[in-house]
């Protein structure tokens, strides 16, 4: 169905009735109903909304969508179209700040209404980042891309290819910093992957996104911003990082090393958490806090090693008890080169599955075991199915996360189909996403109800 | 020189004083109201008595002090959907509040704390706000969009509130007018304050979430009094369905007053209706104060274009002033400015409602903008009250240049807050100059008000991107319909022909014994009046004392007064069977009185005698009481007390005692 942008997302009835009285979307209007009348602007509806209603904006501010069966007339007053636009600012030049670049790729970060979905869209310009958090001029002189517009589950191959390329570009025009706004889903597959991808950073590269999108009062996107621009400008960390609120609370954020970091809750403002591992350090507005050492460093040379490749038939099989080896076979048939498995405890799936393993061997496909646990590592010597299952080609990965080692696997296909070499590349730390030890902390989750953990919660704000 | 300054000054007073002819409280008549173009409006807050919270499943109506956690937000201001920021957004950020929830694990989840998007609409709160809705005879609307409302006080985590408009275009009946409903609305309540104070303004989260309507009336009231007997007229009916919360704070009242040449003035959560009338009436007063100020102002020659205003550091000045607030300040090494608003001389001590002066809309703004929170925070140059010596503000006058047509503010605290305390003074300077500006103003016990924030507009709606638009069924609206009672105003009609006390037909209308009550007195021909005692003062008295009323059926109640009807039990006895059934918990068979022949009295009668001489009596006169006592006891509840008692002195004529 073709349409006019004058009914934005109207249809069917809704749609002749708002085209016999001509009255299109930003309309000022009396509609006259058996129900008496309603004055206010038509606004345009959502596509997936259904076609019996046409919406309004009372003069209150309140949205009612009145069904088109009881309208008897139209009456229009005037016009008045939105003008969303988050007043814009230059951004203050200061010779003294170190200059650090901001790329858009989408995401809540920066977002306004969309009123084709009714959802919110990213919107992204470092006019209006300036209009709407100032506080960032205090930091830096801030320049911005916008390398992608898309949702962070669109992201993929071609995205992380084109941010690692750009993020190389400015390391060599001497950026001293790079922070990247990306939608928190995904966040952490393209850290990881560009982890592997920009090797050998002299700067510290930030990505950075928002829970609560920035058209809310509460949003923590304006503190998140703050937080990844004073990481990326003042930092020691030579990393790529996730930059994202430690508690809920509007206090400080956590530096989360790219391979070791994951989102661990569909909702909370504090979702992002090292596994594992502790963080790299924590931010806040006043300061940035190592935790630890045994980072890479800040440099003053402009040297970078970006590496692109990527081999996109890779998957990862998420085991679970009864799965039938139709699901390994489908990969092979379907020409896959390699298959991360998020096995069950320390990396075990069950025995039916075996001669389609065997089939994957035999087939050159690149097998790697994870753990569904996330904590933990990989160890298939403890039990008889582990050893078996190594004897078909399985290869235990240490304590890669699953979709740390689904993107390095394809990463590594990129480079070489010699499996004996892919091994090598897959099995070598690069980033810290494998790591020799695993700290007594790194395995912290406190379990609410117990008195001692209550008797911190109410010490310390969440 | 100094004593012509305070004869001056006398003399502007007493000019002031005559202009002063706002009427005492108490002699303010209708026309009085007329004169001066009272208006107001209603928007009235009612929660509703749903098991669970609006957008979650947390349970409404548990309230604790108590906490297990805290969060910490920070609001910054957002776009409107039609790309507008709104004045009071702008204003809230100004403040830098740091805002801290108090959490209970029992009554909050991760959506009151804005970590979990919404759940979907509690249907029992929609049935009952399309109730409410329906008998103000409202056009329902026929889907509902939720929107954000922000609020950047901080009272809601989010910074807004989500809230949707059920029904437009109602009223109700009032001194043979109507009275419009605009609007009803369906929304979460907000946290509750528990202190606010400097930078850092406390909330508890329990109460946050829950459903509540707000009704919003058109404004046609005229005077103080109709204001509150509309509020009433709307909280009877929202209670008559039975399915509204009641007790403090369970409906709270917005007063929206203008007068002619003023603006509307929003006056917030007022949760007693008593306190309408002097709160509107202080309202009144004030704007029309603050508009004859204005005249004055313009007399003066000063516009809203050409009013003019410096400032300056005076803590040098201060420094070893004897005048305690200040003096402690800038031992904290706090700064002291000075606000010189030209030609403003003895304006700040013009009275703008009861024994409050125009120098307190400086000091609000000061205390909510600036955040100086400790008062005083402001003094002048006009004041009454002693506070700097002469000779250091005299200083303070040739410092700033100042005339003697001139007014200095003077303001403290910390360098920053100080700097936005000198705006806000100029800025409220400059807005006397055009009369009443528009805000939001809080209730205070005394009756008068004070500023909360700017009178948010529009621009503050957002639609809410987390849940689709909801449309309304016929038959959901159908189903409402058949099961809700009728508007109270039209049952009063129908309980007019049972001659009741007035509050019993109050009470019973607003219950759901009403139905009950004309069952009993029609079809089982029981004391219209009896039965109103029962079914209003003895359940209400119970009701006080804690014991749930709801466990007495209507079958309970028709079985005991028909049991009365029949004369098996008195009164008393039909007293004693809901007291049975209440506080021992025992059924309605179970709980009759005794059931004891009465030609067995004689009998009992004898028995009880000879074990009273048995026992050890000091007075023989005690004999006939005691013993009525005893018969009592059996045949109380099933022989009415006035029979048991000519049994007895018959009885005991026959020993020789006296009947009386």
């Amino acid at each position: 169905m073709i349409q006019s942008d004058k009914f934005k997302g109207y249809k069917g009835q809704a749609l002749s009735i708002l085209k016999s009285f001509n009255a299109d979307v930003w309309s000022d209007v009396e509609i006259l109903t058996d129900a008496g009348i309603f004055k206010g602007i038509i606004l345009p509806r959502s596509e997936t909304a259904d076609p019996n209603h046409i919406v309004l904006k009372l003069r209150s501010g309140y949205n009612v969508g009145i069904n088109i069966s009881r309208i008897t007339d139209i009456k229009i007053g005037g016009k008045k179209e939105a003008h969303y636009k988050i007043p814009e600012k230059e951004f203050p030049y200061d010779p003294k700040k170190p200059r650090v670049k901001l790329f858009g790729t989408g995401g809540t970060i920066a977002s306004r209404l969309d009123y084709r979905t009714g959802a919110v869209i990213p919107a992204f310009s470092p006019g209006e980042l300036y209009g709407s958090v100032p506080e960032l001029a205090e930091i830096c002189n801030l320049e911005t891309e916008k390398l992608y517009g898309v949702f962070s589950e669109n992201m993929g191959p071609e995205q992380w290819i084109g941010v690692a390329k750009a993020i190389g570009n400015e390391i060599e025009k001497g950026v001293k910093g790079i922070v990247i706004g990306h939608g928190t889903d995904t966040m952490h597959h393209t850290a990881a992957i560009l982890s592997f991808m920009v090797q050998n950073s002299p700067v510290p590269i930030v990505m950075v996104g928002s829970q609560r999108s920035s058209d809310r009062p509460s949003s923590d996107a304006a503190l998140n911003l703050i937080h990844s621009v004073k990481t990326a400008a003042e930092s020691d960390f030579a990393e790529i990082m996730v930059c994202m609120f430690g508690p809920t609370s509007d206090e400080y954020g956590l530096l989360h090393r790219g391979t070791r970091v994951r989102k661990m809750h569909s909702s909370y403002r504090s979702t992002f958490r090292t596994i594992g591992d502790i963080p790299l350090g924590m931010v806040s507005k006043e300061k940035i806090t190592p935790f630890r050492k045994d980072y890479k460093k800040r440099r003053n040379d402009k040297e970078v090693k970006i590496v692109t490749a990527f081999e996109e038939k890779v998957s990862i099989v998420y085991y679970y008890p009864n799965m039938k080896p139709d699901i390994i076979d489908s990969l092979i048939d379907n020409g896959y080169k390699g298959i991360v498995i998020a096995g069950t405890g320390l990396g075990h799936v069950n025995k039916p599955l075996y001669p389609a393993l065997k089939r994957a061997r035999d087939n050159n496909i690149a097998v790697y075991m994870t753990v569904q646990t996330l904590w933990g590592y990989v160890q298939m010597y403890v039990y008889d199915t582990g050893r078996d299952m190594m004897e078909l080609g399985v290869i235990p990965s240490a304590n890669l996360l699953p979709e740390v080692a689904y993107v390095k696997l394809g990463w590594a296909l990129g480079q070489t189909n010699d499996l004996q070499k892919v091994k090598e590349i897959m099995l070598t730390p690069i980033a810290g996403e494998i790591t020799e030890r695993e700290p007594s902390n790194g395995y912290l989750i406190f379990q609410g109800g117990i008195p001692e953990v209550e008797k911190f919660i109410s010490q310390y704000r969440k | 020189m100094l004593k012509y300054f305070s004869l001056y000054l006398k003399k502007q007073i007493v000019i002031y004083m005559i202009q002063f002819n706002f009427k005492p409280f108490n002699e303010m008549r209708d026309e009085d109201y007329a004169l001066i173009g009272f208006k107001s409006g209603l928007e009235i807050h009612q929660q509703l008595k749903t098991q669970k919270k609006l957008f979650c499943r947390c349970p409404a109506g548990k309230y604790s002090d108590k906490y297990d956690a805290e969060i910490l937000r920070h609001m910054r201001p957002t776009l409107s959907e039609l790309g507008e920021y709104d004045g009071t957004a702008l204003m809230e950020f100004k403040t830098k509040k740091e805002i801290i929830y108090r959490i209970h694990h029992d009554t909050v989840c991760t959506y009151e704390m804005d970590d979990t998007p919404p759940f979907e609409l509690n249907e029992e709160a929609l049935d009952i706000a399309l109730e409410i809705a329906l008998l103000y005879k409202c056009n329902l609307v026929d889907e509902l969009h939720i929107s954000r409302k922000q609020y950047l006080d901080g009272s809601i985590p989010a910074g807004f509130q989500r809230t949707t408009i059920v029904a437009v275009n109602g009223f109700i009946p009032y001194k043979k007018r109507e009275i419009g409903i605009v609007q009803v609305g369906l929304e979460e309540d907000a946290c509750r304050e528990v202190s606010d104070i400097y930078h850092q303004r406390v909330y508890l989260t329990d109460r946050l979430g829950m459903p509540l309507t707000e009704t919003v009336t058109t404004p046609d009231l005229k005077s103080p009094i109709e204001v509150s007997e509309v509020a009433e007229i709307i909280r009877r009916l929202a209670r008559s369905t039975g399915k509204v919360r009641t007790g403090l704070g369970a409906a709270r009242q917005d007063v929206n007053v203008s007068v002619d040449g003023g603006t509307r003035i929003e006056i917030k959560g007022v949760s007693r209706i008593q306190m309408i009338p002097i709160l509107t009436y202080n309202e009144a007063m004030r704007q029309w104060n603050l508009l004859r100020i204005k005249e004055e102002l313009n007399k003066r020659g000063i516009t809203f274009q050409n009013v003019s205003y410096k400032n300056d550091d005076v803590t040098k000045i201060v420094r070893k002033t004897r005048y305690q607030p200040i003096n402690l300040a800038v031992q904290e090494g706090k700064k002291v400015y000075g606000v010189l608003l030209q030609g403003f001389k003895g304006l700040l001590r013009w009275q703008t409602q009861t024994d409050t002066y125009f120098s307190k809309e400086f000091s609000d703004r000061v205390r909510v903008i600036a955040c100086l929170t400790t008062l005083p925070n402001i003094i002048h140059s006009d004041s009454p009250t002693e506070n700097l010596s002469t000779l250091e503000w005299q200083n303070i006058r040739k410092f700033l240049n100042a005339t003697e047509d001139d007014t200095i503010v003077l303001v403290w605290g910390n360098e920053e807050d100080v700097k936005t305390a000198v705006k806000e003074i100029q800025i409220r300077a400059k807005e006397a100059t055009i009369g009443v500006p528009s805000e939001t103003r809080q209730a205070l016990i005394d009756g008068t008000n004070g500023f909360e924030r700017i009178l948010p507009g529009p621009e503050r709606m957002y639609p809410d991107t987390d849940l689709p638009p909801k449309a309304i069924t016929d038959e959901r609206v159908q189903k409402i319909k058949l099961q809700m009672p009728l508007a109270y105003w039209e049952v009063e009609n129908q309980f007019k022909k049972y001659k009741l006390k007035d509050y019993h037909i109050k009470k019973l209308y607003i219950t759901k014994y009403g139905n009950l009550f004309k069952k009993i007195v029609e079809e089982y021909n029981v004391d219209k009046e009896f039965v109103a005692n029962i079914l209003v003062d003895q359940l209400t008295a119970l009701e006080r004392k804690d014991y749930d009323i709801s466990k007495l059926s209507d079958n309970d109640f028709i079985k005991i007064f028909t049991t009365y009807k029949k004369g098996e039990i008195t009164k008393k006895g039909v007293v004693i069977t809901i007291n049975n059934i209440l506080k021992k918990g025992l059924s309605v068979d179970e709980a009759f009185p005794k059931k004891i022949d009465e030609y067995d009295m004689n009998q009992i009668m004898n028995k009880e005698y000879k074990l009273l001489l048995a026992g050890i009596i000091y007075n023989k006169k005690n004999i006939p009481s005691l013993l009525l006592g005893k018969i009592m006891n059996y045949y109380n509840g099933r022989i009415d007390g006035s029979v048991i008692k000519q049994k007895v002195y018959d009885f005991l004529k026959d020993y020789g005692y006296d009947s009386e």
